[in-house]
């Protein structure tokens, strides 16, 4: 958590406030707080969770909020990612589309066999995971590599995957599109029988909980910050800036795997051309929204983690009225302006310069 | 620091330029070595084709990505299947999905110096200088699939598909199913895109022509199947009532679909809402016949023997009878759809 030096005793209300709205989680609280409003004004309903069945028979929750959870799962789980690379190597990565294409890809190769209509799966679908994991963090490596040892910047180097990304995707199956035809497949990125919870949420879950003990019982965190501030000064330090970065990358793989297996078991195929199109831009968004800076350095997980849940949040809303969805990028460029410009130092300087200055006009009229 | 950097930007430039190639990866399919005598030979002699290559017709391809939606995997392995060697052809391939990039490649093709260049358009519009050049060059042009903003002298041929047709198709027999009120969700494709345009309108013009034609939302998922079901879910969670779901195309069918079952909402034949889809993918038509979905129409990709009659025709000296063929298309009704209708449609 960031520091906000509110310890001292005997501030006003004011400037509780004041520290308050420094703090990190200020944005996506207040962001999801104003949209959690919006809601409860404009229809209540907005916030119901029933219980029902799905057609197989089995009982599911169904409402807003859960299809908000259900459906931010893979971006959560690649803000995870994406957190840790923006903070070490200071940039963002835009591969993470076309990455999931080729995961989902590699996974639907496995389970289908070559002719891609294999009436019962081919492997088990724990090692088609763990193949799905080792390619996807090879990539990872690859643009890692490219970022550290090379030197490109992170918007560069992991342009070539986004460019070549799901060609690549679609030569893993030879331009097919495969169908995975066995029903617990599709148990992973829906509801396993018997559970009314989407299972994306379990995942998420699990996710969170794993990059919480990493960052708790490693140096992961601390390295990564550390590199991203001043990397000369992390290698006069000991660390290695290059492998730190690397790390990161490949995590930011990892992530890419859980994600698109999530994506491909959804509806048990893949589309190349449009599965998790514009992902990328949700992610790096997250990141922002969670009020860390993208140009490196210090990151709060749970900020990130929290902006992409109230992105989803913001593009369930926008359907839920019925705003036409070809506009729903530009509603979120003017989030990201607002935003953005809030977060950005010289901004916050000159609000809190304004509130000191109407604070201490009202304390001396008082007195 | 400086060397390594521009070390490093080599490198990317290498790579990205190996991914180009995974992109193209039968552009170079015609014979190098033919090239010259045929590129000298044709300064004087532009009308006599395929004189250098045997008795071979050189066609020049420009087609969009394969990869981009399976009609045009489909529509490419047409291509491939008809234009080889034992069918008296030399095919180059070249596939873009952007515009300037398929406008230089018939810049190079009409270089080459082939008899037919066939072209699927990316965008409509810039082709004209670069027809007009193919025109002197004596290049005969036919497109296909998608058609482009320029003067109809500058292309043989059109071969294409009437989305608008389809879309009446689809309307048509939707019209035909007699509900007492049709409250529809409508899917829409990319807006903009031909096939967005036709299906919408058709749909668009009979809900404004009868009063129990309503529409409970019409909104784009851009093809995509997991935004199809965000927008069906966000229609069920609000408990609006509905019984069509009008999707422009089979992923965004199935994604409706999978909403729908999420919420035990019965579909198809006997149920309570009728899925409708269009490109007849192999497995769409699946569901189709499995009763799942209503009705599914096709748009028909295999345009290549068309193209390949219009080409024997020119070479007998025989000009098409019409410049804009408009392909047949049919619709599979789930309660008529055989067997096979999906081995002999599904793409």
């Amino acid at each position: 958590m960031t520091k906000t030096g509110n310890s001292l005793t005997g501030k006003s209300l004011g400037a509780q406030i004041l520290g308050l709205t420094r703090k990190q989680f200020f944005i996506p609280i207040a962001a999801l707080l104003a949209l959690v409003v919006f809601n409860l004004i404009a229809d209540p309903s907005f916030f119901e969770i029933k219980m029902g069945q799905n057609s197989a028979g089995d009982p599911v929750l169904s409402g807003y909020l859960v299809t908000i959870f259900d459906n931010a799962s893979e971006l959560v789980i690649l803000a995870i990612g994406m957190t840790l690379v923006t903070a070490a190597s200071g940039g963002q990565d835009i591969s993470v589309g076309a990455a999931i294409a080729i995961a989902g890809s590699v996974m639907l190769r496995i389970l289908c066999g070559p002719d891609g209509k294999a009436a019962e799966l081919q492997a088990p679908i724990i090692v088609a995971f763990i193949i799905c994991c080792l390619v996807a963090m090879l990539f990872g490596a690859f643009n890692g590599a490219l970022v550290s040892y090379f030197k490109i910047p992170p918007m560069v180097a992991t342009l070539i995957l986004f460019t070549a990304g799901r060609s690549i995707a679609a030569w893993i199956n030879n331009n097919q599109l495969p169908i995975v035809n066995d029903i617990s497949f599709s148990y992973y990125g829906n509801f396993f029988p018997g559970i009314p919870v989407p299972t994306p949420i379990f995942i998420a879950v699990a996710c969170m909980i794993v990059i919480a003990l990493v960052l708790k019982f490693t140096n992961l965190g601390l390295y990564s910050q550390t590199v991203g501030i001043n990397p000369h000064a992390a290698r006069l330090n000991g660390l290695n800036p290059e492998v730190i970065k690397l790390i990161t990358y490949i995590i930011l793989g990892l992530c890419v795997a859980v994600a698109g297996f999530i994506k491909v078991s959804r509806f048990s195929t893949i589309n190349y051309s449009v599965i998790a199109k514009d992902i990328e831009m949700d992610a790096i968004l997250a990141v922002a929204l969670g009020g860390n800076s993208l140009g490196g350095g210090k990151f709060n997980m749970a900020a990130s983690i929290m902006g992409a849940y109230v992105i989803q949040f913001l593009t369930t809303t926008l359907y839920k009225f019925n705003v036409v969805s070809s506009a729903l990028p530009a509603y979120k460029a003017i989030v990201v302006i607002i935003l953005v410009v809030l977060s950005a130092p010289i901004v916050r300087e000159k609000i809190s310069r304004a509130w000191k200055k109407t604070t201490s006009k009202s304390a001396k009229e008082v007195a | 620091m400086k060397k390594f950097l521009s070390i490093g930007v080599t490198a990317a430039m290498a790579l990205s330029m190996c991914a180009c190639a995974a992109q193209a990866p039968a552009a170079t399919e015609a014979p190098a070595g033919d090239d010259t005598p045929a590129s000298e030979a044709a300064e004087d002699e532009t009308e006599a084709p395929a004189a250098d290559d045997g008795d071979l017709i050189k066609v020049g391809i420009i087609n969009n990505d394969p990869n981009e939606s399976g009609y045009r995997t489909a529509n490419d392995n047409d291509m491939k299947a008809t234009f080889t060697e034992e069918n008296g052809y030399d095919a180059s391939f070249f596939y873009s999905l952007k515009n300037d990039e398929q406008i230089a490649a018939a810049q190079q093709f009409i270089q080459d110096d082939v008899d037919y260049l066939l072209i699927s358009a990316a965008g409509t519009s810039g082709w004209d200088s670069v027809l007009t050049d193919a025109q002197t060059a004596g290049i005969e042009v036919i497109l296909f699939d998608r058609t482009i903003d320029a003067d109809d002298s500058l292309y043989v041929a059109s071969i294409v598909s009437d989305m608008y047709q389809e879309g009446l198709n689809s309307v048509n027999w939707l019209e035909s199913q007699g509900l007492d009120e049709y409250k529809i969700i409508h899917i829409q494709g990319v807006m903009g895109s031909s096939a967005q345009i036709g299906r919408s309108q058709a749909l668009d013009e009979m809900v404004e022509a009868n009063d129990n034609w309503t529409l409970v939302t019409q909104q784009t998922a851009e093809w995509n199947a997991e935004t199809a079901e965000q927008i069906v879910q966000a229609v069920i969670d609000s408990g609006e009532d509905f019984n069509v779901i009008y999707a422009e195309n089979d992923d965004m069918a199935k994604g409706a679909v999978a909403a729908l079952d999420k919420a035990n909402i019965s579909h198809g034949v006997d149920g309570d809402v009728i899925i409708m889809g269009y490109d007849c993918n192999q497995w769409a038509l699946e569901e189709v016949l499995a009763g799942n979905w209503n009705f599914d129409q096709q748009c028909n990709p295999f345009q290549a023997a068309y193209i390949d009659e219009i080409i024997q025709n020119l070479e007998q000296g025989i000009e098409p009878a019409e410049k804009v063929i408009v392909m047949e298309e049919a619709g599979f009704d789930a309660k008529t759809i055989t067997q096979d209708d999906v081995d002999k449609y599904g793409i």
